[in-house]
């Protein structure tokens, strides 16, 4: 559990500082009621939208970009890149293609953000 | 040699390019675009992060999507793009544009011409950083090609100079690619970035922020083998006791971006502050029928108002290049106060302004005032690094009309 | 005969030159680095001197005036930009400076040198008219000039290729084997063994390393380092001439120049190091500053922050004797030295070269040089881009794409430029940037540094992580992101 969180709602960039005392937080540091939500949101559960690539197979480039359809969690961001590591795909790829269905188990989906074609010398091939 | 013609010629294929070819194509002109890589979308093609289009689009993209978005509309509206293509010389009193690609050398003349030749990074060698002269120094955005686009990691352990949004972005990219970053140190006492991407970054991964920190020395034979990084005071001078070394194979530089223009500073006027082009509020610069819009006006902190900019450049441009521009009149905008980059230079009443404006210094809390139009708005805590953005609609601008000048100011 | 020319720089590489000539020499030429032209010869102020400062009487003066009289002839024959600028010695309104400058003129007259002579203030604003109003004298020596001095070794060395010679580069001299006080062949790094019936050692900074292979004693060396800034073409229209402060007892001065793509050059500093760091070209903080300062006194408001583009040091090979030192050893009696090629050695290489091959190499080996028949004098004129009319890049690009593709857009350098320059020899990033100066430019490769290393890759059929900024251990990328 993190002792305190920078708010980045704004930015002032408030250093909010969360204590949890029996069931309830304390929480100290913001200037603004959107910090005291954003900093329970953080503290219980932190989730960001990963982006990164996978690669693709016989595409004119050796890389299509990805991101997560919403945001996963935090904690399982180095988990989900060690499998991402391991995907390929087949060229051609489209914007909003989507990779991975349900990366995260709650409904989070891993899609294209690039358009790969066919390597040229792969659209002769398959007569296209 | 082919001689072409076109009503709006567009120099430069990224997010301000792109928009100021549809726009100026949806008003009816015909339009050409130059482009120097081999396709459009510029430095969006390598920005695989999300945070982009909230304003343009009205929702989350990352930079390949928008990009994609407004390739969309450049085949939709039939812009003419030429890709691989290099501006050699643009004769400003025939707006003949010499114009170099593997397809051919070509002269083309254009009723309009718009300038979005974007930024550089500052590169190592502008830095006078002491030391060796070894390979593993990149400038951010070489690096995040190289990662994101060419499918290549630049090292080992990485130290990141500069904590700009690009140094913030590739240290999150190369630690979740397997990278270490050992810091990312700005000489500032506060971070050039957003502090999204301090939070989101930095502090997510354990990466650390040495803030009034400074490289002060590389060493390596070949490749790169430590970095010497040490406090600096106030004047940004080392304090001298306060270095450290870092055994990194790799130096990441996010030391800022500097306008594009010294292709066309011979003809067109610059902004010493912002280092770009002056224009006026249609983005339009001293020479009549030449546009300019994008990072090469000033650096924006935000793709959507490059994009935004740049639509308003086409379509000024398109009416000029199909003889619809009215006579324009131009008032001078003076900085004042706190103003830093400010955008536009000149105000044509006759069309809505939009000011952006980045302070000099962070602010606990200010405000932006125009005493010439009684616009006061007032900010709480404000940071260079993003800016301050203003509308004001054309029915107000009426009474300025009489006036030789506007005021923009910023007072704590 | 044999003759083995160790070194690629301006020196070994003209040497190379004027052997490919003969008809009864086999030559070749051994370069520790991965180019020619990368030591010494890469990092000084590229000025070819009017030959008035060197003391009358030492070697360096006397080659200088004769190397600057060849100057010409031999740059237009390597297809390498020369500019007779001229220089400006300039001086105070006080009668120490004054004296100074008729020092010079009286002892460049001794020397031979050409064009000089004495100007005023009116004539020294109408020709430099952004020099600091301190200045009020000069002496102005209209035979100066300057050049790229590490193309000279390039295109020299190609030029003995093209008439036969062998050129070895990346591979340093290890070995040797010596009977009789003669060498009898050399041995490199990888092994390979090249009989010799007369070695050449010249090694800029390396003179006596080298020399200590084969047994030879030479003066030791005392290095001298100098740090540089190099400006961008718009501080170019600044200056004409190459200005130099009066100078001292520690050399020259730092000056401030024009370079042949109409940059500026800012500098050198002068520090002598205490020990042999023959690697060691590290800039420091106080040189870069001195620099700046220096450069601002002389013209004030050149150094601008936003106009600086690279800073960088080199290294030069001084003696206790402040002289070249060009022999044969008395003992190793087919072994020369060509050393201590300090400051104006740039000047001086097409003398030296003369020197060597017309002098001492008939001397020691007691032969007369056959001429070859048929050679190549000239390289043909690579087509560079940015130096042709817009009529006629449109021809070129009608029968080769490649030259329409624009890869540096700084300095306007095409595809096919770079292709041929690693089709002649470039092997790494730097190999590519010194021939075609791309990646030289205000973004200093920022837009194109992948470019050129996919070029490289694809051309030299390697991985994208096996090219090389420089040197072996210079790698510029890890591996595949997703192999």
């Amino acid at each position: 559990m993190k002792g305190h969180i920078t708010c980045t709602i704004c930015p002032v960039g408030c250093r909010i500082s969360v204590k949890k005392d029996g069931n309830e937080y304390v929480i100290e540091g913001n200037k603004c009621a959107r910090g005291k939500q954003y900093a329970i949101d953080e503290l219980i559960n932190p989730t960001r939208i990963l982006t990164t690539s996978i690669k693709v197979n016989g595409g004119s480039c050796e890389l299509a970009s990805v991101r997560t359809s919403g945001p996963i969690d935090l904690s399982i961001i180095r988990e989900k890149m060690k499998e991402i590591k391991q995907i390929s795909v087949d060229a051609p790829v489209s914007v909003g293609q989507v990779i991975v269905k349900d990366i995260d188990g709650k409904g989070v989906s891993l899609i294209a953000t690039r358009e790969v074609p066919l390597r040229r010398s792969e659209t002769t091939k398959n007569g296209l | 040699m082919k001689n072409t013609k076109t009503d709006v010629l567009v120099v430069g294929g990224g997010a301000g390019g792109m928009a100021a070819a549809v726009s100026a194509a949806k008003e009816g002109a015909h339009v050409i675009l130059l482009e120097r890589e081999d396709a459009v979308g510029g430095v969006l093609n390598q920005c695989i992060h999300n945070g982009f289009g909230l304003q343009f689009y009205q929702q989350e993209l990352t930079g390949p999507e928008f990009s994609y978005k407004l390739e969309y509309e450049l085949r939709d509206k039939d812009v003419h793009v030429v890709c691989g293509s290099y501006v050699r010389y643009i004769d400003f009193s025939s707006n003949s544009v010499y114009v170099i690609s593997p397809s051919g050398a070509q002269i083309i003349t254009a009723g309009a011409i718009v300038i979005a030749t974007g930024a550089r990074e500052r590169p190592f060698g502008a830095l006078l950083i002491p030391g060796d002269r070894p390979a593993g120094i990149f400038p951010a955005g070489l690096a995040q090609r190289y990662v994101n686009l060419e499918n290549h990691l630049p090292g080992n352990r990485a130290l990141i100079l500069g904590s700009g949004d690009i140094g913030l972005i590739m240290a999150r990219r190369l630690t979740l690619e397997g990278m270490e970053v050992a810091a990312v140190v700005e000489r500032m006492p506060y971070p050039g970035g957003l502090t999204r991407n301090v939070v989101q970054c930095l502090e997510d991964f354990g990466i650390p922020l040495l803030l009034s920190n400074t490289v002060t020395r590389v060493r390596g034979n070949g490749r790169l083998q430590s970095v010497e990084v040490s406090e600096v005071d106030e004047q940004f001078n080392p304090v001298s006791g306060k270095e450290r070394s870092f055994e990194v194979d790799t130096l990441i530089l996010s030391a800022g971006l500097i306008p594009q223009v010294e292709d066309y500073v011979r003809d067109l006027d610059t902004d010493p502050v912002n280092k770009g082009l002056s224009v006026s509020n249609t983005c339009e610069t001293n020479v009549r029928g030449v546009f300019a819009a994008g990072n090469n006006v000033a650096v924006f902190d935000l793709v959507d108002y490059v994009a935004a900019e740049g639509w308003i450049a086409g379509r000024h441009a398109a009416f000029n290049a199909l003889g619809k521009a009215h006579q324009s009149q131009r008032i001078p905008v003076v900085r004042k106060g706190m103003v830093g980059v400010l955008v536009p230079n000149m105000v044509d009443p006759n069309e809505h302004l939009r000011i952006y404006l980045r302070l000099k210094a962070p602010m606990d809390k200010g405000k932006v005032i125009i005493r010439e139009l009684e616009i006061e708005k007032s900010f709480v805590y404000g940071v260079p690094s993003e800016m301050i953005q203003l509308v004001v609609n054309k029915d107000k601008l009426d009474r300025i009309r009489d006036l030789n000048k506007l005021t923009v100011e910023v007072l704590s | 005969m044999q003759i083995v020319v160790i070194g690629g720089g301006i020196c070994g590489s003209l040497i190379l030159r004027k052997l490919s000539a003969l008809r009864n020499v086999s030559a070749v030429l051994v370069e520790a680095k991965s180019d020619l032209g990368q030591g010494v010869t890469k990092a000084n102020s590229a000025i070819v001197h009017g030959g008035y400062d060197d003391p009358h009487g030492t070697v360096r003066a006397a080659l200088c005036v004769k190397g600057n009289d060849l100057f010409a002839d031999l740059c237009e024959e390597l297809n390498v930009p020369f500019k007779r600028t001229g220089s400006l010695v300039v001086a105070r309104d006080n009668p120490d400076e004054i004296k100074k400058l008729e020092e010079l003129l009286e002892n460049g007259k001794k020397n031979g040198a050409r064009g000089l002579r004495i100007i005023g203030k009116d004539e020294l604003k109408k020709i430099e008219p952004n020099l600091s109003e301190d200045y009020k004298h000069a002496l102005h020596c209209s035979s100066a000039g300057i050049t790229e001095p590490w193309m000279i070794a390039i295109a020299a060395a190609n030029i003995g290729r093209m008439n036969g010679a062998r050129v070895i580069t990346g591979d340093p001299v290890t070995g040797c084997n010596i009977s009789d006080g003669h060498v009898e062949d050399i041995i490199l790094e990888s092994g390979t063994r090249i009989t010799a019936d007369c070695v050449i050692n010249a090694t800029g900074v390396h003179y006596n390393e080298v020399a200590s292979i084969f047994g030879v004693v030479t003066p030791p060396v005392k290095l001298r380092k100098g740090q540089y800034i190099l400006l961008d073409k718009l501080a170019g229209g600044m200056i004409k001439s190459i200005i130099f402060p009066t100078p001292s007892e520690e050399g020259k001065g730092k000056l401030v120049l024009p370079t042949v793509d109409r940059g500026v050059l800012l500098g050198p500093t002068s520090e002598r190091l205490d020990s042999y760091t023959p690697d060691d070209v590290a800039t420091s903080d106080k040189g870069l500053r001195d620099v700046i300062d220096a450069a601002d006194s002389l013209v004030p408001g050149i150094s601008r922050y936003n106009w600086i583009i690279k800073s960088f040091a080199g290294l030069r090979p001084d003696t206790d004797e402040r002289d070249f030192f060009i022999k044969a050893d008395d003992r190793v009696k087919n072994f020369i030295t060509v050393g201590a090629i300090r400051s104006p050695g740039l000047t001086a290489a097409p003398a030296i070269a003369e020197l060597v091959v017309d002098e001492l190499i008939p001397q020691i080996l007691e032969f007369s040089a056959e001429p070859k028949e048929r050679i190549v004098t000239r390289l043909p004129k690579t087509e560079k881009i940015n130096e042709l009319p817009f009529k006629e890049i449109a021809r070129m690009i009608d029968d080769d794409p490649l030259h329409g593709r624009i890869v540096c857009q700084c300095n306007e350098v095409s595809e096919r430029e770079i292709i041929n320059a690693i089709r002649e020899g470039a092997k790494t990033i730097d190999g590519v940037k010194f021939r075609t100066r791309a990646g030289f430019g205000r973004c200093q490769g920022s837009f194109c540094g992948w470019r050129i290393a996919q070029i490289l890759s694809r051309e030299l059929g390697i991985e994208l992580s096996e090219v090389r900024l420089n040197e072996k251990d210079a790698w510029i990328l890890n591996g595949k992101v997703r192999p």
